[in-house]
């Protein structure tokens, strides 16, 4: 008894330690500790938890599989807060990202507003052992997004229009918006606009979009290429001033693994990626049968012949 | 730590809309309403199963069975389809606080001395006032052993209620969390977990308060070994 | 409902279903491991249980959330590390056990303690093969509860990229797909009541002695 009961916890221990803690490239778990320092390893794409954000991985990740680069595609990171420690501690090596925040998450005094303007600042602030490859001309910018019925109440088509009502307004948008140079504090020093009050939501998301339907927020922060602004009937105000700097899709890469190859793929993508495809890819990813990032990103990569 | 302590007694998140007196009476205003719903839910429906003596295996397995659901995706589910607000994390943290109450007042009736049962209905008291005189009374101690195991984990869960937009202290963790403000975490992981203890404590000594002392000292003569403490019977979900 | 992302997810769902078994169940073992000693300790001496249990009790009201994403500063592990939910899991077994086991192996009758005693062991062998044994049934029903609990805690993790069927929540969510949402809460709740009965079926496969006994009791009731 005595000697069943010892054997069979520790080989069940053993086991599934074992499992937790080794594993080779297709485990799930295997992305914590194993050996990612090594540059031998498979390419590790992250992306931020949205989907736009998900598909453009999934988009560098079939691409570079389809020209036999080893790749591992991770599950979503909440927000470049919490994955950008990872790119630096060699969790990760590759992350779609967007030029102008991730200037100002790099620079807080960052003032390039303009694509190429920021695509320079940017590539003069990316840590030792980081690359940005090129960007691309497709943009996702961040969005003060009312209601139509707000929009015409205060005659607003412009951030800067709604500075004498900011008061009475409550915005919603992701937590780190609040914080963020190009968030609330951009707007406050922009436009004079200050809020009455912040409601922490998600990275344009279903809460936001339903706080802002519900009317428990007037305002909010949304991505211009998000299909849910035109079919809800919001309206995007302008920002003549540039708060929100040039968006452009960018990939940002671990040096080590940019090799010659890895840099043609990731720069042929960005050479064919527009805002509109964003517009279409975002559309696609909402329709009603959902279908996944994997499989929309396939079939633009094979409509665009990069695979 | 030192960070901790400096997010804490800093002033400003002390005061307004954002700040740790508001985060905390939302807090407490989810759970109470939370646990008041599930009392009203689960002491009469544990009550009459513990009185019949029917349903009780149904009882037992839907308490254990629900320890399992996670409050996580009951909560996004629900919010999916009746929207955001306060209804949605209202029903899947009601749905994580009834079990524990419908369990202890179910064996607390149930455990009530037949004997004693018999006496009552032998002075001609009607099977009501059996229930709401004779069972319940001395129930009460397991009723709030169920009660105080349920506050302990609406206080640790309902933190998720910040993912879906909510207030309360785990607005502190999600927000802390979106830019990796550890001290900010960190503080929000402590006022919850200084709640729990306040909130254990002071149901602790209401109990001291509502059972009557002739019970306890029965209670404590026949039993030499004291019930389990509920809140044993499942770690915070959240 | 979008039923039709099922079928187009199964890989997704099994790597996941998998992943999530392992972040529930390896805290167990691990916890179990480390609440005997400290469960032994805790019945031993007065202090040292005055001191455990209140301890480990306490460790109950941290949102596992938050020990979540504190942990890596505590443990100097990365972010996405499945150690911090591995740990933090693993701490709220020990938490659960320590006092199951402090309970259980309490409730070891003193006679049987001396008769093994006087049959010549030595008290390690005596805690080994007659203590612990004894103990089992009480522990196997802290260490239910502590698996179940665990495998509906995981999915908390996916609020921080961990999280095994959580994820399916958060990307449900996210995607307005309610078929992924409920395939999660299913799976969960099977793979709680598989831990569950794997863990009784266990439990009394070790402990033959106490099917036997019931056995015979009820024969003899029945033959009276």
């Amino acid at each position: 008894m005595k000697r069943s009961l010892a054997g069979l916890a520790t080989a069940l221990v053993a086991g599934l330690v074992l499992t937790a803690c080794g594993g080779g490239g297709g485990d799930p778990l295997s992305n914590g500790s194993g050996g990612s320092a090594q540059p031998a390893g498979p390419i590790r794409i992250g992306s931020a938890a949205f989907p736009e954000n998900t598909l453009l991985a999934q988009i560098y990740g079939q691409a570079l599989q389809a020209k036999g680069v080893q790749v591992e595609v991770l599950p979503p990171i909440a927000s470049r807060e919490a994955y950008f420690p990872g790119l630096r501690d060699g969790s990760l090596d590759l992350v779609p990202e967007y030029t102008g925040v991730l200037l100002q998450y790099l620079d807080k005094d960052a003032t390039a507003k303009a694509p190429d303007e920021v695509y320079a600042a940017l590539q003069g602030v990316v840590p030792q052992g980081l690359t940005v490859l090129e960007k691309s001309s497709a943009e996702n910018k961040d969005a003060v997004v009312v209601t139509r019925e707000t929009a015409d109440r205060l005659q607003a088509r412009t951030i800067g229009d709604l500075a004498a009502n900011c008061g009475e307004l409550v915005f919603g948008g992701p937590p780190e918006f609040q914080t963020r140079p190009d968030g609330i504090p951009g707007i406050q020093q922009t436009y004079g606009c200050s809020f009455k009050e912040y409601r922490s939501l998600d990275v344009g998301g279903p809460l936001t979009v339903a706080a802002l339907r519900d009317g428990t927020v007037q305002a909010a922060d949304l991505f211009t290429t998000d299909p849910t602004i035109e079919a809800n009937g919001f309206v995007a105000l302008e920002d003549p001033e540039n708060n929100f700097a040039a968006q452009n899709v960018v990939p940002l890469i671990n040096t080590a693994k940019a090799t010659d190859q890895v840099k043609e793929v990731l720069n042929g993508i960005s050479a064919k990626l527009t805002t509109q495809a964003l517009l279409d890819l975002n559309a696609q990813l909402g329709g009603p049968d959902k279908p996944n990032p994997d499989t929309v990103a396939k079939e633009w990569l094979t409509a665009n012949g990069l695979v | 730590m030192n960070a901790v302590i400096a997010w804490l007694t800093d002033p400003a998140h002390w005061s307004g809309g954002a700040g740790v007196p508001v985060r905390l009476l939302e807090h407490l205003w989810y759970t109470a309403l939370t646990v008041a719903i599930a009392v009203v839910i689960a002491i009469p429906a544990g009550a009459l199963v513990g009185h019949t003596g029917r349903g009780g295996f149904l009882v037992v397995s839907l308490a254990n069975s629900l320890r399992a659901l996670p409050t996580l995706g009951l909560l996004v589910l629900l919010v999916s389809f009746i929207g955001i607000g306060l209804g949605a994390p209202l029903i899947a943290l009601v749905v994580l606080a009834v079990p524990p109450i419908l369990a202890g007042t179910y064996a607390g009736v149930q455990a009530v001395d037949r004997s004693v049962v018999d006496a009552a209905r032998g002075m001609g008291m009607s099977e009501r006032e059996i229930l709401l005189q004779v069972e319940l009374p001395n129930a009460l101690p397991l009723i709030i052993g169920g009660v105080r195991s349920a506050t302990l984990q609406v206080i640790s869960t309902a933190t998720i209620a910040a993912y879906v937009g909510l207030g309360g202290l785990g607005r502190f963790i999600i927000d802390g969390l979106a830019v990796r403000d550890y001290p900010q975490m960190a503080a929000g992981s402590l006022l919850v977990a200084l709640l729990a203890v306040a909130a254990d404590l002071a149901l602790a000594w209401s109990q001291r308060l509502l059972v009557s002392p002739g019970l306890r000292s029965v209670s404590a003569s026949r039993r030499p070994t004291p019930a389990p403490r509920p809140a044993a019977e499942r770690p915070a979900a959240a | 409902m979008n039923w039709g992302w099922i079928p187009r997810n199964i890989d997704l769902v099994a790597s996941l279903t998998w992943e999530h078994m392992v972040l529930a169940l390896v805290p167990v073992l691990l916890g179990l491991a480390i609440s005997i000693p400290l469960g032994w300790l805790a019945g031993r001496t007065r202090i040292a249980r005055a001191v455990l249990v209140p301890v480990t009790g306490l460790l109950y009201t941290v949102p596992s959330l938050a020990l979540i994403v504190v942990l890596p500063i505590v443990l100097g592990t990365r972010i996405l590390d499945p150690l911090n939910l591995i740990v933090a899991l693993t701490i709220y077994t020990v938490a659960l056990l320590v006092r199951s086991v402090a309970d259980a192996l309490a409730a070891v009758p003193a006679v049987t303690i001396a008769a093994a005693t006087a049959m010549g062991y030595r008290p390690f062998r005596r805690f080994v093969s007659v203590e612990l044994p004894l103990a089992v049934p009480v522990v196997v029903a802290g260490l239910r509860v502590a698996a179940v609990s665990n495998t509906s805690m995981v999915t908390v993790g996916a609020l921080v990229g961990l999280g095994g069927l959580g994820r399916l929540f958060t990307d449900g969510f996210q995607r307005d797909i309610p078929a992924e949402i409920v395939t999660g809460i299913v799976l969960v709740l099977a793979l709680a009541l598989l831990v569950d009965g794997l863990l009784l079926a266990i439990g009394r496969w070790i402990t033959p002695w106490t099917r036997v006994g019931a056995g015979a009791r009820v024969r003899a009731g029945a033959a009276a």
